[in-house]
Order: structure tokens, then C-alpha cells, then sequence
């Protein structure tokens, strides 16, 4: 087993007046070291739940139940407090969407990431953790760091802010970044730049990278390996070579024709028909047949699992491939 | 005051600029500068057709979208609508003219009013300028309702029981409320998923074709906009860059900022070699802007003369392209990159896909 991250069949429920809801629904995903994968879906489908599983910071009245987060050997769900809190930070990191709200507007950026490292290291002396968290700032390439390490967030730019949520993440080198719509908040030539960034501080660092997003474009450029959710389940998993050229869930392929292309010409996108549905009313059989095209009676009964059709590709889906059912037809 | 009236054309901006005091202080506040948010614009927008201004957050282009409907005062300019200048409209006169241009807003959960039954939110903008009796509205209010493809029966909903997407549609039913020629769509779409901003994309694209209407569609994301767009304005700090046809903006950019834009993009091809210049840095603050040309902190192409004189739009070819750049005619020529065709396999489950689509009973996308 060479992979860093592996969980399996994890389960996340939150508990509400309606009954118990699964945000995450038997999930089992795997991150090689040094490699990116990349999580995607839309709003509601589980993949933030996910990665606060996996830190286990799922709040409450949420709770992870049941399964595994194998973590370089251990299993993160039934380690002790103290052992997760020095894990934590430390070995896995995590960034988040909104930079703004990230950020404490009350303390100085250095206070911030100084604070982050003396939690792990409180032997250090304060000079040596300036030093280190300017170097911190200097990695991540911003300008003047020895001027910034006293600045408060509100006199930074959004991309800055970002970089300083990076520097704070990478200050202990973790094993493992988890980045949660890192550049969603961001401009285009922002996002282009933590992109590139995020690229090279793996390649020195040979961390491995969970990166969150609804960007397929951001997926194609950034993740190794690609997992895409619907509905709290894991509905296709392959290379990101893979799932851009051999498709296989109806649900990827809705995702790929409502992306408008720069250089083709489409009258109409290919939406997805409907929306995602809520969690306290999932339909029956596999959770994605209102809305799929190559339904048939099946789909609403029986639940698919994932199953393997190729190397290192796995689909839940009854009629994969889809040209199947249609040569069948014929 | 005579008007610069041409054929078909509905919309003319002139030299707009908005300029706001920046005070410094909070007990004796004093003028610390002056932020030009927009600072002397100028397009056209002819009936039924698309123009997006697109740029990064602080470039003025929803402050124009704004400055455009008058929803706030200009500096300096005119805005020419059918040959009148909105711009000194008084009143009853400015009131009838509002319900010629609408306006969608990006964020569809806090432009609607969620004490208002989704009905009430489309008859609104009805009584204000006194179309039909109650009776006529009610009838309207279905009729729109089907037009964005929702049923009669979500009138007595309220906001909060739709998803953002179905709140989006509600948002164009009200703007289409009173017939506008014009209507500003700021980010309409942004705030959505992936797959439910297709479907709105292609109801203002079907609504466009229906009604005839003219968009002024402001927007970050180039991929919405090189589908939706007839012509293209790229904003950069308060000032348009580069304005053309569509396809001429996207296959042959002039200005350097446009040619950063789209390079920046994340294709969805996971092919592509990633060969980019994105210029360092962020963009400069509005409130203190470079000289001469606002983008020389962050170009590759940066002269002299880029640091002491601002450059003027000139037109780059007879159709209508034009960039605001002193070296654009020495530039060197783009990469044009294209997308990697698809996978044989790609390709086909998507054509079965999209055959599939279009023979199904649902066409609310």
C-alpha cells in the first residue's frame, strides 16, 4: 500500500428534527503520496463534509458514523484527541474557500502564522519563528515579507490573503493539503497564480493535495486522479486523463456539456435537467436517476454500486456504458 | 440636445465616468483621494444584441451595469437610450423610462424579497408602472412564470422554497415583468452550480431569441461569455481595454490584458500543457491606479511611453475591433490555443447524451 490517505466506506450523518441524514454515504477514496485528487461536485454533494471528516472536524449535530481514515498507517477515527490535535496542522493541513473569514481581522498576519507553528513547536523562540514564518511568506511569494509579517489581513488583497492561508497551512510541511474551492473566491489571474503555486510547493515538497472544487477546468489542470460526488456517494473515480476522455457516469457527462468551451461553437449547453436533491428527500434506487437522461426502470430500484471497468476506473452507474443500452436498443 | 441617432441602435454610452471622494479619518474626516471607478466609457449596444463586459473584481464593470440603468449618478458622460440622454431625466419621465431597461443581479438569494409570495415579488414591478387591473396581472404573472420555465402554481411560494437556480428564473421573470428592451445581467450566473448555470444560460439565450431583447451581460467567467456575447468589452481599472466582435476579441486579442484573461482560464483539458504568463502581483488599487496606462505595472510589454501616456482606444481593424494599447501593432502574434479534440469516447457518450436530451419530455433547461 503506497497511499498516504486511504478511507473507506465512510459514513457522516447529521442529525436533524427531520431524522438522521447521511451528507456523506459510504465513500471510499484513496491519495497517493506526492499525487493530487481531485473532488468534485456541486453544492450539496458531500465533498466539504468529506474533508471535515477527515480532519475530524465535522460539526455538530454532525458526526462521523462509521468506517475508516487509514492516515500513513492509522486510523484517524479512533485516535485519540490529543494524538489528532498534534496531527492536526501539523501533518495535515487544510485551506479553505473564503480568505476573508479565514483570517483573524484583529491580528497581525505574523501573529497568525507564528501563532500556528508555536502550537506544534513551543520550544521555538519567538525570533525563530519570525524567521521562520517570513521564510513561510517568502515561499509563497509575497512581495516585502518582512513588511507584511506586520500587517493586518484588511490590508491585504484577496490572492495575498490566500497566500497567507498557504503559508499558515505549509508552515509545518505537512504530509497531506487539503484545499477546499481554494481559488473560487478568487480573479481569474489570482487563481492562475495560486494554481501555479500550489504546483511547485508540491513538487518541492512532495505533499500530497485533496483539492475541492466545482472548477472542472481546475481539475484538469491541477489532480492526478479525479472523484466525482452526487448525492453524498462517490459516482465515478478514474485518472483526470480518464474521466475528460472516457467518461462513463451520466452524471460526469452532464458536468462536461454544461461547460461552455472557449473554443467551440454550442447553441445550447447540455444542462443537467432539475437540481440536487435535498438530503432528507433522496430518491429511491440511484440517486441521480430523476435527473438522468439513460434512466430506465432499474435505475429507481436498485442502488449501483462502484464497481471496477477498466484500470484504476471505477463507476456507479447500472447502464455504464451508456453506448451499451443504445446498441442494445438497436 | 440632439441626439447621435443611428439605425438599430439602442444603447450609446458616452465618456461615463464615476468618480467617488475617498475621506480619511473618522473625527476630522478629510479628502485623502478620489477613486474613478469608471473613468470615461463609451460603447454601443444595438437591438437584440449581447455585449459583455467582462474584467476582475474592481475593474468598474457593475458599476457601469449601475450607471447605465441610472440607479446611480455619473460623474461625467451621457447614456443615450433610443436617442435620449437618461442622464438629465427627471422623475415621471426617468420612471417610464425604467421600464424599458431591467436589470438581473448576480446573487439570487438576496435579490428577492423573502416576505414576498414569489407572485407578489412578479407583480411588483406591474403596479409600479400601473400595467393592467388585477385580474391582467395575475394572468402575467403565469404567463412569466411558464416563460422561465416554472409552473402557476409556484406563485404562492416564497423565496426560500427554491433553489438557487429556480430563484434565478424568478429574478429574470421579474426583470421581463414590464416588456424591457434593455435587460443589464450583472453575474447572473456566477452564484450557481455548473450544471444549473447551463440551464440559465440557455433560458436567457432562448428568452433572447423569443423577445428580442438587448443584454448587457457582465460577467468574469470568458468561457460564459464567449457563448453567450455577440461583441466583448474587456475592463481593466475603471477604463475599457479592448471592445470587439467576439470572435475577433477571442481569436486575436490585442491588448495584453485580454491576451493574460485568456490564458489565465483553466481549460477543462487534463492535456494541456500549461505554458502561461500570468503577470505577478494583484491588481493595482483603484484608489491610486499607475500612470499613463493602468496596466504597465503588469505587462510584459511595458515601455516608456506605457508609463506617461494614457493610450487611447484605436481601432485595430474595419470591424470594429478596437484596443487601448501603444504597441499593439508590434506585439508579438498570440498562440491561439485550442482545445484538444475530444476522446472518441468522450465524444460519442456526449452526442448520446445530448440526443438523448433533446428527445426528453423535460425542456425547463
Amino acid at each position: 500500500m503506497n497511499d498516504l490517505l486511504s478511507i473507506e466506506d465512510l459514513r457522516t450523518v447529521f442529525r436533524t428534527p427531520a431524522g438522521e441524514i447521511s451528507a456523506v454515504a459510504g465513500v471510499s477514496l484513496s491519495v497517493p503520496r506526492g499525487k493530487t485528487l481531485g473532488i468534485v461536485g456541486e453544492s450539496g454533494c458531500g465533498k466539504s463534509v468529506l474533508s471535515l471528516s477527515t480532519m475530524r472536524l465535522v460539526p455538530p449535530p454532525g458526526r462521523v458514523a462509521g468506517g475508516r481514515i487509514m492516515f500513513d498507517g492509522q486510523d484517524l477515527l479512533t485516535l485519540p484527541d490529543a494524538d489528532m490535535r498534534a496531527l492536526r496542522g501539523r501533518r495535515i493541513a487544510m485551506i479553505f474557500q473564503e480568505p476573508m473569514t479565514s483570517l483573524n481581522p484583529v491580528f497581525t498576519v505574523g501573529d497568525q502564522i507564528t501563532e500556528a507553528m508555536r502550537a506544534h513547536d513551543r520550544d521555538a523562540s519567538d525570533l525563530v519563528l519570525k524567521a521562520r514564518a517570513i521564510a513561510a511568506l517568502n515561499r509563497v511569494r509575497i512581495p516585502a515579507p518582512e513588511r507584511r509579517f506586520d500587517e493586518y489581513p484588511h490590508q491585504m488583497s484577496g490572492g495575498m490573503r490566500q497566500r497567507v492561508m498557504i503559508a499558515m497551512a505549509l508552515s509545518c510541511e505537512p504530509d497531506l493539503l487539503i484545499a477546499d474551492e481554494p481559488t473560487t473566491a478568487l480573479d481569474v489571474t489570482v487563481q492562475a497564480q495560486i494554481l501555479d503555486l500550489l504546483r511547485d510547493l508540491q513538487q518541492q515538497t512532495g505533499m500530497a493535495i485533496i483539492l475541492i472544487t466545482h472548477d472542472l477546468g481546475v481539475v484538469a489542470e491541477m489532480a492526478d486522479e479525479v472523484a466525482v460526488m452526487y448525492a453524498g456517494r462517490v459516482v465515478e473515480r478514474a485518472t483526470a486523463k480518464a474521466i475528460f476522455d472516457d467518461p462513463q457516469h451520466p452524471y460526469t457527462l452532464g458536468l462536461l456539456g454544461s461547460i461552455p468551451k472557449l473554443d467551440e461553437e454550442h447553441d445550447r449547453l447540455l444542462a443537467i435537467e432539475g437540481a440536487v436533491p435535498p438530503p432528507f428527500a433522496l430518491p429511491t434506487g440511484c440517486r441521480f436517476h430523476p435527473r438522468c437522461v439513460f434512466a430506465d426502470a432499474a435505475c429507481k430500484v436498485t442502488d449501483p454500486t462502484l464497481h471496477t471497468i477498466g484500470e484504476a476506473h471505477q463507476v456507479a452507474c447500472l447502464r455504464a456504458p451508456v453506448e451499451s443500452i443504445v446498441d442494445a436498443a438497436a | 440636445m440632439t441626439a447621435p441617432r443611428k439605425d438599430g441602435l439602442l444603447l450609446e454610452v458616452v465618456d461615463l465616468a464615476k468618480h467617488y471622494k475617498v475621506n480619511s479619518g473618522l473625527v476630522f474626516s478629510r479628502a485623502a483621494g478620489t477613486v474613478k471607478a469608471v473613468d470615461g466609457v463609451s460603447f454601443q449596444l444595438k437591438r437584440g444584441e449581447t455585449l459583455a463586459l467582462v474584467g476582475e473584481s474592481g475593474c468598474g464593470k457593475s458599476t457601469t451595469a449601475r450607471l447605465v440603468l441610472r440607479l446611480i449618478e455619473p460623474s461625467a458622460g451621457q447614456v443615450w437610450f433610443e436617442g435620449r440622454d437618461i442622464t438629465t431625466l427627471g422623475g415621471s419621465e426617468l420612471r417610464a423610462m425604467r421600464r424599458r431597461m431591467q436589470i438581473v443581479f448576480q446573487d439570487p438569494f438576496a435579490s428577492l424579497n423573502p416576505r414576498m409570495t414569489v407572485g407578489a415579488i412578479l407583480e411588483e414591478p406591474l403596479k409600479v408602472h400601473g400595467i393592467g387591473d388585477a385580474a391582467a396581472r395575475t394572468q402575467r404573472v403565469e404567463e412569466l412564470l411558464g416563460l422561465v420555465g416554472l409552473a402557476p402554481y409556484h406563485a404562492k411560494r416564497y423565496p426560500h422554497e427554491f433553489s438557487g437556480g429556480q430563484r434565478q428564473r424568478i429574478g429574470i421573470a421579474r426583470a421581463l415583468a414590464v416588456e424591457p428592451d434593455l435587460v443589464v445581467c450583472d453575474e447572473p450566473v456566477s452564484a450557481l452550480d455548473v450544471s444549473i448555470q447551463a440551464q440559465v444560460v440557455n433560458l436567457l439565450k432562448d428568452l433572447q431569441a423569443r423577445l428580442g431583447l438587448s443584454y448587457l451581460f457582465i460577467a468574469h467567467d470568458l468561457a460564459v461569455v464567449k457563448h453567450m456575447a455577440d461583441r466583448v468589452a474587456v475592463m481593466y481599472l475603471g477604463r475599457i481595454v479592448e471592445i470587439g466582435p467576439k470572435d475577433a476579441v477571442f481569436a486575436t486579442p490585442r491588448h495584453p490584458y485580454t491576451r493574460t484573461l485568456l490564458s489565465a482560464i483553466p481549460r477543462p483539458d487534463p492535456h494541456r500543457e500549461t505554458a502561461r504568463q500570468i503577470p505577478g502581483g494583484d491588481v493595482p488599487s483603484p484608489m491610486n491606479p499607475p500612470s499613463g496606462c493602468h496596466f504597465h505595472t503588469r505587462c510584459a510589454f511595458a515601455s516608456e511611453l506605457c508609463r506617461t501616456q494614457t493610450p487611447a482606444l484605436r481601432p485595430t481593424d474595419d470591424h470594429g475591433h478596437m484596443a487601448a494599447c501603444h504597441h499593439f501593432e508590434t506585439l508579438p502574434d498570440v498562440v491561439v490555443e485550442h482545445d484538444r479534440t475530444q476522446a472518441p469516447a468522450a465524444a460519442k457518450r456526449l452526442a448520446l447524451y445530448a440526443e438523448r436530451r433533446a428527445r426528453g419530455p423535460a425542456s425547463a433547461g
